[in-house]
């Protein structure tokens, strides 16, 4: 375990800062993610349909 | 199902969607066994004494960082070459995953050298070349966001990208091609690895660790590019009427 020193903040915060970009990647990505399933919800909704929609890939 | 199947992007969808839960999974097994024993099991170094931990985030980054670009260069050539949808998508959603592991590398590295060299940063060979590898990153994703037409963006970010990849034999030779402050490769030697099994091991479990974390982040970024793409498929059609 990290014992207690004058250079126990830089470790602290390496891994601070590691874990704070790592979550907001995530949360970037998650949240991407659900904005384009609702956008394509909403243009099913209206009727639009892609023109491959439906065809099984071959 | 044969590896070209998936080539095409609604299986790709349904595929990844099976494979997704079992590589966060794994990701998180890995990684907390990584984290146990970088931070509690893994003994001080004789030298740096508990400032060795930074190198069990540092250097996992600093692979990736190249790894990502690697990945996105094999993926450009499958643009240019032979036009694949799918190495579009990858080579447009790697790029942001690989500006985040090059800033991590960077910053982490800073963390590091503070109390070992003295200084949070100096322009040698290895520190400088990541940075413009981490500018690069930057500059694709630019280039990703102003061109408006993603096939024309993918050529234009896959010419980029192979031209760029000129930076990986450097940042990978630069300790041996010049004087660095940054110490020599310690684990990818043909000698052998100079680290003590202890730091060796914890620093492996998480070398694999995250990097099953960054094939989980990767799948999820192509798997919204493609939803992207097809929003944008269905609004030219909505527009056209």
């Amino acid at each position: 375990m990290i014992a207690e020193g004058a250079h126990a903040g830089f470790i602290v915060a390496a891994y601070l800062l590691t874990a704070a970009v790592l979550i907001g990647v995530v949360a970037w990505i998650v949240i991407d993610g659900r904005t384009q399933r609702r956008r394509i919800a909403d243009l099913e909704a209206r009727g639009v349909r892609r023109r491959s929609a439906g065809k099984t890939p071959s | 199902m044969a590896a070209i199947d998936l080539a095409n992007p609604t299986r790709f969808l349904a595929f990844s969607g099976r494979l997704l839960p079992f590589v966060w999974a794994a990701a998180l097994v890995v990684l907390g066994a990584g984290l146990y024993m970088a931070l509690f099991v893994a003994p001080a170094d004789y030298q740096q004494g508990e400032m060795v931990r930074i190198m069990f985030i540092h250097v996992p980054f600093a692979w990736l960082a190249m790894a990502c670009y690697g990945v996105m260069a094999i993926a450009a050539l499958g643009t240019l070459v032979w036009r694949h949808p799918l190495a579009d998508v990858l080579q447009k959603s790697a790029a942001p995953l690989g500006a985040a592991f090059t800033f991590l590398a960077l910053v982490t590295g800073s963390l590091w050298g503070k109390p070992t060299w003295g200084t949070y940063w100096v322009w040698d060979a290895r520190l400088t070349s990541v940075l413009i590898l981490f500018l690069i990153y930057l500059g694709l994703i630019a280039l990703w966001q102003a061109v408006e037409d993603p096939g024309k963006a993918a050529r234009a970010a896959a010419i980029l990208t192979l031209v760029g990849a000129i930076n990986l034999p450097i940042i990978k030779f630069s300790v041996d091609w010049w004087n660095t402050l940054h110490q020599p490769a310690s684990v990818f030697r043909l000698d052998g690895p100079t680290i003590h099994p202890s730091l060796l091991w914890p620093l492996l479990v998480m070398a694999i660790g995250m990097t099953l974390l960054f094939a989980g982040l990767l799948l999820m970024a192509m798997r919204n590019e493609i939803l992207r793409r097809r929003v944008r498929a269905m609004q030219i059609l909505a527009a056209a009427g």
